[in-house]
Formats: structure tokens, sequence, C-alpha cells
């Protein structure tokens, strides 16, 4: 099976095709059939991937499963995965039949919309697998397309606003990151993130310069590395979304269909994250220390201000999406701390979230579907009426909290515990949003469910179908099974964390900035700018 | 001697013989009953000619004493003119019998500016640049006003004569300089005069010469008649001014900047750079108001060719191949995107409101799919083959140090984005509206999807074009 993850990103691809080529017609029979093709990829795509895992030796910690082939303008179309992006393939795979299963009741323009989908599950595939710089940034990029037209033609009243905003956002963060990875080629001669072969430094072991240089009067510490973490950071750092460049989220978050937001939480949000793992760290070691402080403030900022934010507010949609803010700022703190805890903390978080946050969303959109209002106001006292649902409901707002024995604690208390070693304010400042993020998604759940069924438009409102309650089941079991057991997956994961943390102290100490943080917090606000 | 020279021009005469003939016997026989005929013939003889340039001639070789080339370069740009024209020739011709606009005189007309452009990319001297520029066009001032009762395509053809009568008086006024400072107008003698040292007087002939070219791309700051004749002009017009014409002045542009000029890159790779920045943010933030999908496919050439100058800019072979990349397609876009747009009607007139586009999706939902991946094609995202385009430019300049003209260009990408959006947004967004008509020539449409499926088709080998333009590149650099 040497081709194994080509195969994983193109049968949803090939689904599309088919989809888009022969399927005609717009009746309830064609409708059928989207929905049943896309089902089956999705679900054909989980399984092959399982392969992946099966086939995973977690004790290498180079890249796996490698496919390497000549590609257009000296590059190549080169796939594998290690210990950092295997999982995040598998998240894909394993979510994506559930979101086409939560879409089974979309009555408009059924056929786009699978094909939709299925584009954007195969560009995702590819940005986790990629191992090539240019050939990430296709997949990375080319995610937008579908993503613009998912909240565009879907969404709510606001849709347009929405998707235009997404897709500039995005664009302009990623057009910077692709001039800095031309100045790497430029650089290292070669865009092969690893696993190159004979006579190729991989870019992961290649030493970008970092001797200290002026420009326009602005002293810049660790040189073209900063500037190429900058330039990274500013992609990276808008997909994440990280404060303050979080507020395309919200938007699109509310105006997305269900579907959409499950995706755009449970999946593209960890791209971000990926990314600072798969290029930021490694390559730019000194850059990244440079910065450290200047990140690990930002996310412990983004955490407070976003909890507090999502206390306020009214919809239930952009509330989830504030929380997600705050759990990414997890996520980047986790990542910055630059050690082990931190690292595997980060992952687990993105991981966990994938499931939390996309569950979440499809809570959501259960009582959407049935009201067509996401206002809080419109609810209250849902418990009476539907038990099942306000038992997920429950089970999620706790796993979304954090509470021992899901998923979200164990990411939060190793991303915490990561970063009390290297900044304990910042780990102090972020601990309170763990009393936030408690009071925000608590006072949701009083409010939403709890309380006497008094609104007249709910006295109609009925449990949650086999359907719906099926698609929550995989989901409450795999945030069990990442709480109850989380060696489950830290076991894959450490060894190459494990490598990331031995290869970036490495490059720390050789170039002698070990103890120049200080110093460099003056200089990174103003190369923010 | 002369017999060999005259072999290698051989593709232009027989060209420029074909269409005085082709106007004679149109003459002489049915006149516009046989326009038709006219038209299918000049683009049998312009595949013809492009396949035999693309599989003839190798080498480097030159006539009259160096004032022609033909190597690689030239073969280059005169394939994806003679492809381009033909295409535009195709598409239009329906457009063309349903306005009664079907005149023999509009492929005549064609193929004598093609005589020209070929010309141009070959020329190895001021003179033949002048002349075949001129061919070229005067060809062109007279079928932008093709549709000579109408007060817009009159306008147009005027306003392009009087602006372009400027832009060749620069460009004489610049040749002339050159002379005066070089006692030369070959270029090979142009570059054996100019040493590392220039003089003030050559440097103000390259920048008048270098200042008319612009116009003739459409690059900012000469720029402003493009958006009025592209609207004024009748639509098959406007596509082929948006192609071949170009890519002939991008040759040219190269080919003086390198053969005669090559040795001073650095005094005009700042002039260069300056225009490309301009085009590139001068056509992207201009045309986000233009609701004129004609004007507003006239900004997106301006940007494009911001685009392609930046290739240039980078002074380097790398720079040269990209650049030539660039323009095949972009070329490939247009005609798929102009092949689109000579179908919009609305009950039978032409319209070009991007409004009507609304919903468009419902309609024809394999038409708009094929659009919607030449508008993000234009805007440069990938995985479309506009990316890979702008991907080699950037290399290309960032290679050569112009990390600043990389960057800027990246974010006048951005701004570009925004516009092409809006179509793609006008098609699957928008509310219901009874939109266009569903007449659409067989041609037309084969040229749309084939287009579409090229940008994206070729992001497995880009054809192979990569090696050609390579080929290319060296023959005209070093």
């Amino acid at each position: 099976m040497e081709n194994l993850l080509s195969i994983v990103t193109f049968i949803p691809l090939l689904a599309a095709g088919i989809l888009a080529l022969f399927l005609r017609g717009d009746d309830e029979g064609a409708r059928r059939n989207a929905k049943w093709v896309a089902m089956i990829a999705t679900l054909a795509t989980f399984f092959v991937s399982l392969f992946i895992l099966g086939g995973f030796d977690s004790s290498n910690t180079g890249f796996q499963f490698v496919e390497d082939h000549e590609w257009l303008m000296g590059l190549h179309y080169r796939m594998g995965v290690d210990g950092i992006s295997v999982l995040f393939v598998i998240l894909t795979t394993f979510l994506m039949p559930l979101v086409i299963w939560s879409a089974w009741d979309v009555t408009h323009r059924v056929k786009e919309y699978m094909i939709a989908f299925l584009v954007l599950e195969a560009l995702m595939l590819g940005v986790f697998m990629a191992l090539d710089l240019v050939l990430f940034y296709v997949f990375f990029e080319a995610g937008l397309i579908p993503m613009f037209l998912i909240i565009g033609i879907w969404g709510g009243a606001n849709r347009i606003y929405a998707s235009f905003k997404f897709f500039l956002y995005t664009f302009l963060g990623s057009i910077l990151m692709l001039v800095a990875m031309i100045v790497m080629y430029a650089q290292a001669g070669t865009t092969c993130i690893g696993a190159c072969g004979e006579g190729t430094t991989a870019l992961l072991d290649y030493e970008f310069a970092s001797t200290t240089f002026s420009v326009l009067g602005i002293t810049v510490t660790g040189g073209l590395q900063t500037m190429l973490f900058l330039a990274f950071f500013a992609s990276f750092a808008v997909k994440m979304p990280m404060w303050p460049v979080h507020t395309w989220l919200p938007d699109a978050h509310v105006q997305a269909p269900t579907a959409g937001s499950v995706i755009l939480a449970a999946i593209l949000l960890k791209m971000g994250g990926y990314g600072f793992l798969r290029f930021s760290l490694p390559m730019f070691p000194v850059g990244a220390d440079v910065l450290q402080d200047f990140v690990l403030w930002i996310s412990a900022i983004a955490i407070v201000y976003t909890s507090l934010v999502a206390l306020v507010q009214e919809d239930m949609k952009k509330l989830i999406a504030y929380s997600s803010v705050a759990h990414m700022g997890y996520v980047t703190m986790g990542i910055f701390a630059m050690n082990q805890q931190g690292l595997d903390g980060a992952i687990f978080q993105m991981l966990s979230h994938g499931f939390i946050s996309g569950a979440l969303f499809l809570c959501v959109g259960v009582i959407y579907d049935r009201m067509h209002t996401r206002d809080i106001d419109a609810y209250g006292g849902l418990v009476n009426k539907m038990p099942a649902y306000a038992l997920v409901f429950m089970f999620f707002t706790m796993a979304n909290v954090g509470l021992p024995g899901t998923s979200g604690f164990v990411g939060e208390f190793l991303t915490l515990m990561g970063t009390f070693k290297v900044n304990t304010w910042v780990a102090a400042v972020a601990a309170l949003g763990v009393i936030f993020s408690a009071a925000y998604a608590l006072w949701l759940y009083r409010r939403v469910v709890m309380g006497e069924l008094i609104k007249e438009s709910l006295k109609s409102i009925k449990d949650m179908t086999r359907r719906e309650k099926l698609i929550f089941a995989p989901l409450v079991f795999m945030t069990l099974l990442l709480g109850i057991y989380p060696a489950s997956v830290t076991n894959i994961i450490s060894p190459s964390v494990a490598a990331l943390v031995e290869q970036v102290e490495t490059a720390k100490a050789d170039a002698g900035l070990m103890h120049e943080t200080a110093e460099a917090d003056h200089a990174a606000p103003a190369a923010a700018h | 001697m002369i017999s060999q020279d005259l072999q290698i021009v051989l593709p232009e005469i027989l060209l420029a013989l074909y269409a005085m003939a082709a106007l004679l016997i149109a003459v002489y026989t049915g006149k516009d009953k046989v326009a038709s005929v006219v038209n299918w013939a000049t683009v049998a003889v312009f595949l013809v000619l492009a396949f035999w340039i693309g599989v003839s001639g190798s080498g480097d070789q030159t006539a009259f004493d160096g004032m022609f080339n033909d190597d690689a370069f030239a073969r280059f740009g005169k394939v994806t003119i003679l492809i381009s024209a033909a295409a535009v020739l195709a598409i239009s011709r329906d457009y063309m019998s349903r306005r009664g606009l079907l005149r023999f005189e509009y492929p005549v007309l064609v193929a004598l500016a093609t005589v020209g452009m070929m010309v141009m990319v070959s020329a190895g001297d001021l003179m033949a640049l002048y002349m075949g520029l001129e061919l070229q066009s005067l060809a062109l001032y007279v079928v932008a006003s093709l549709r000579r009762d109408s007060v817009k395509s009159t306008e147009a053809g005027m306003k392009y004569f009087v602006l372009g009568a400027l832009s060749s008086g620069l460009l004489l006024y610049g040749a002339s300089l050159t002379y005066g400072f070089t006692g030369t107008t070959l270029f090979s003698g142009i570059i054996a005069a100019t040493g590392d040292e220039v003089s003030i007087g050559l440097l103000f002939g390259l920048v008048f010469m270098f200042a008319a070219f612009a116009f003739k791309v459409s690059a900012a700051p000469f720029h402003m008649w493009t958006p009025d004749v592209y609207e004024g002009s009748p639509t098959p017009v406007t596509a082929f001014f948006a192609t071949a014409p170009k890519v002939a002045a991008m040759g040219l542009f190269a080919r003086v900047a390198f053969d005669a000029f090559g040795g001073i890159v650095g005094d005009w790779q700042q002039i260069v750079s300056l225009v490309a920045i301009l085009s590139m943010f001068i056509g992207g933030i201009a045309a986000i108001g233009q609701r004129n999908i004609k004007r507003l496919m006239a900004y997106s050439s301006i940007a494009h060719m911001g685009f392609a100058l930046m290739g240039l800019a980078a002074g380097t072979a790398a720079g040269v191949q990209s650049m030539l990349i660039y323009m095949a397609i972009y070329v490939t876009m247009n005609i798929g995107t102009f092949a689109f747009i000579l179908s919009m009607e609305k009950d039978g007139t032409p319209v070009a409101d991007i409004n009507m586009l609304k919903m468009y999706s419902r309609q024809q939902p394999l038409r708009a799919m094929a659009l919607l991946f030449l508008m993000f094609s234009l805007a440069g995202v990938p995985p479309f083959l506009g990316f890979f385009a702008k991907f080699g430019v950037f290399t290309a300049a960032l290679s050569s140090g112009l990390v600043w003209l990389a960057v800027l260009g990246g974010i006048a990408s951005v701004i570009g984005a925004f516009y092409y959006l809006r179509i793609v947004f006008y098609m699957y967004f928008g509310e219901e509206k009874d939109g266009l008509d569903s007449t659409m020539s067989p041609v037309a449409w084969a040229a749309l999807m084939a287009s579409a499926a090229i940008m994206l088709l070729g992001l497995f080998n880009l054809f192979g074009i990569e090696g050609i333009a390579a080929a290319a590149a060296q023959s005209l650099v070093n």
C-alpha cells in the first residue's frame, strides 16, 4: 500500500467528481443519491485511513507512508505522515461521515453541498499530509474555495458579508506566507519539508539565518528567522484564530450552516495549530524563541478576553465560536511553551476540541432545525420536552468546561502545566479562563435547557430523532476515551513531539539565544506590525 | 543569401499574402456573404502556421543582417499569438453574425494585425520593431471601430487611435535618441555600444521607448485607454485585444529589454518594477467599482500585465520564463472568460452588467462552474493554474532580490481577489432573478469548458510548456 495517503486524499475528490459529472436533476431521488454517494465516500475514506493508523509505527519519529513524485516547476508531489499529523488525518476522516449525516435534512442544492464537503475533505487531508511547501500551500489555500461557497450559499441571513470576510482575511494571511515560502525556497534551494531522499537537506533540518539585523531603524532580533516566522504567523494566527485577528470566526460560524460550522471548528481551525507545529517551531526555532513571550501573552489575553466576550453573547453559535477562540488560546499557549507537556497538551487539546466543539455546534443545530433561531432568549426549559438532548448537551458542556474524565480536561491541564514551567504569570492569567469557561458554558446551559418550559413556541418541540442520537454516539465515545485513557493519543504523538522539542532546544542552543528573550520583548511588538 | 533570409520570414510572408488574397477574393466575389468562409479559413491558416512554427525551426537564426530573429523566444510568442488569435476568431463568429457584424474585413484585419505581432516578437532592429508595431496597431484601430454606426465603438477606435499615435510618437522619439547615442538601430549594435556606463541621452531614449511599450501592454500609468476601448469595441474585438496583442507587446518589451538593453538591466529594472506595482494596484483597486464586465476585464488585464511585468523586472532567464508562462496562462483564462462574455445576452441583446449574472448557477450549473474555475484562477487561488502563474513570477522576483515587489504583489492579488469573488458571489449567492438567455454557440461553449478544464488539469505538468518557455527564455537572455 505505498500510495495509501494519496488514496485516502483522493477518494473524496473522486466522489465529488462523480457527483459533479454524472448526477443530474434536483428531485428527491437525485438528492438521496448525492447524500448516499457522499456518505459512502466519506465512510470509505475513514476505513481506508484506519490502515494508516494500523500501519503507523509510533516509535519512528520520521515520516511514514512517504510518496514522492516529480511535479511542475521543480516542485514535488510529496506526502507523508508523522506522529504529529497522523491523528489529524484520522480526526478528519472520522468526523466527515458524521458531518454528512448531520446534513441529511438539507434540501437546498444538495448535490453542490455534498460536492463542496467532499472537495473540502480532500483538501484538508492534503494539508495534513503534504511534505512539500507549495503542495501544502495549494491544499491550504484551495480549502478556502469550498468553505467560501458553503458559507455563502447555505449560510444564514448575513452570509455574504461573512463569506467575503472569511475569504479575504485568510487570503491576506496566506499570501504573506506564500512570500515567506518563496524566500525559504530561494534560501534553502528546495521546497521539501521532510523525507526528501538522498542529497537534499529537508527544510525541517535546514538552519535559516538568525543573525540580528536592522531594517528601517527597527532591530530584528533573530534576523531572517523572525521575519519568516512572522509571515507564517500572519497566516496561521488568522487561521487559528488568535486574538486580535479572530473576528472573522464568529461571523463565519454564525452564518455557516451547521455542518459547515462543525468542519470549521473541528478541523479547519486545526490547520493553524498544525502549521505552527510543522513550520513555525521546527523551521524557525530562533524566531519562535524571540517571539515566545509575545505569543504566550497574546494567547493568555485571548483566553481571558474571548471568554468574557462569550459571557455576553445572545447568539448560541457566537458564544460557542468565542469559546473556540478561547480554547485555541490554550493550544497556542501550549505550542509556544515549547516543551513536552505543552506540545502534547496542545495536540491533545486540538483533537479533543475537534470532537467537543463539533458536537456543540451539532447540539445547536439540533434545536436550530426545530426552531430556526439561535437566540438564547428564545429557549428555556428544554429539559422538559427533550431529556435526551439535555443529557447530550450537558455532557458536551461539561467536556467544554474541562471536567476531569472528559478529553477537555487533559488538554487544558497539560497546556497549563507546560506553560507554567516557562512563564508562570501567563499560566496564572490563563487559568482564569478555566473559571470563565465554566461560567459561560454553564450559564448557556441553564438558560437554554433548565427551568420551566414557559415559552409557547417551544411547547411542541420534539426530542432528538434516532439519527441525531446516533450522530452523537461516536463523539461521546471519543470524548470519554480520550478523557479516561489519554495515553491512546499521547503514545502516538509523544515520540514525534519529543524529537521536535529536542530539535528546537538544539537550535536555540546553537544560536546562543537562550537568554536573550528579555531583550526580544521590546523588538517583538514592533516587528509584529 | 536573400533566399535564406526569405525562408526565415516565410511564415510572415505567407500570412501577409493570405490576408491580401483573402481581401481580393472577398471583394470580387460575395463580399460579406463569404465572411464566414474567410473567418474559418483564417482560423485554419493560423492553426496551420502555429503548428508549422511550433514543430519546424530550431536554434537561433537571423535574417536581413540581424533585423529579424527566429529563435525559441520568437517561436513561443508566435505560437501563442496564432493560437489565441485563432481561438478568438472561432468564438466570435456566432456573435458577429447575430449582431450583423459579420464582415469579411474583420478576419482579414486580424490576420494583418497578426503579421504585425509576429514581426514584433521577432524584431532585431528598431525599424523592424516599428514596422511590426504599426502594422499591428493600424489594423487594431480599425477593428476597434468595426461597428461603424455605434457611437461607443467609433469613440473607442478614435481614442485608441489618438493615444496609440501618441505612444508611437514616444516610441519614435525614444528610438531616435537611442540611435543618436549608439549610432545604430540594430539591437545587437545597441547592446554592444552600451557598456556598463550609460549616457543620459540613451537613458532618455530607453525611458521613452519603455513608456510606449507600457502603453501597448496597457500597464499603468499608461493604461487610461484600456477600459474605454474594451467597453466600446464589439465584444469579440475586446476578446482579441485582451489576448494576442498583449502577448506580442509583452514579447516585444522583453525583446528590447534584453536584446538591446540587456547590459543595463539595473537601469530599467526599477522602471519596470514601478510600472508593475502601479499596474497591479490600479488594476486591482479600480476594478472594484466596475459593474460592466468588459470594463472589469480591462482592469483585470491591467493588473495581470503588472504581474507579468514582475517576471520581466526580475531581469533573469527565470524571470522571462515565468513571464512567458504567465502570458500563456493569462491568454487561456481570458479566452475562456470572453467566450462566456460573448454569450451574455438578455432577450437577444448583449449585456455586460454583472448584475445579470444573479443566480446564474441555477440556470446553467455547468457554465457557472466553469466560470467559477476561471474566476478563482484569475484571482490566483490554488489549485488553479493562475496560482502557478503568480507563483512563478513571485519566485523569479524574489530570487532577484526584489522582495518588496513580491510582497506588494501579494497584497495586490488579495485586493484583486475581491472583484473576481464578486462575480462568483452573483452567480451563486445572489437572489433569484430572470437572468440571461441560455443561448451559447457551441464553439464558445467548447472554449469556455476547455479553458476551465485546462485551469485544473494543467496542475499536473502545465502541459509541458514549462520546458519550452525555459528554452525560449534561454534564447533571449545571455
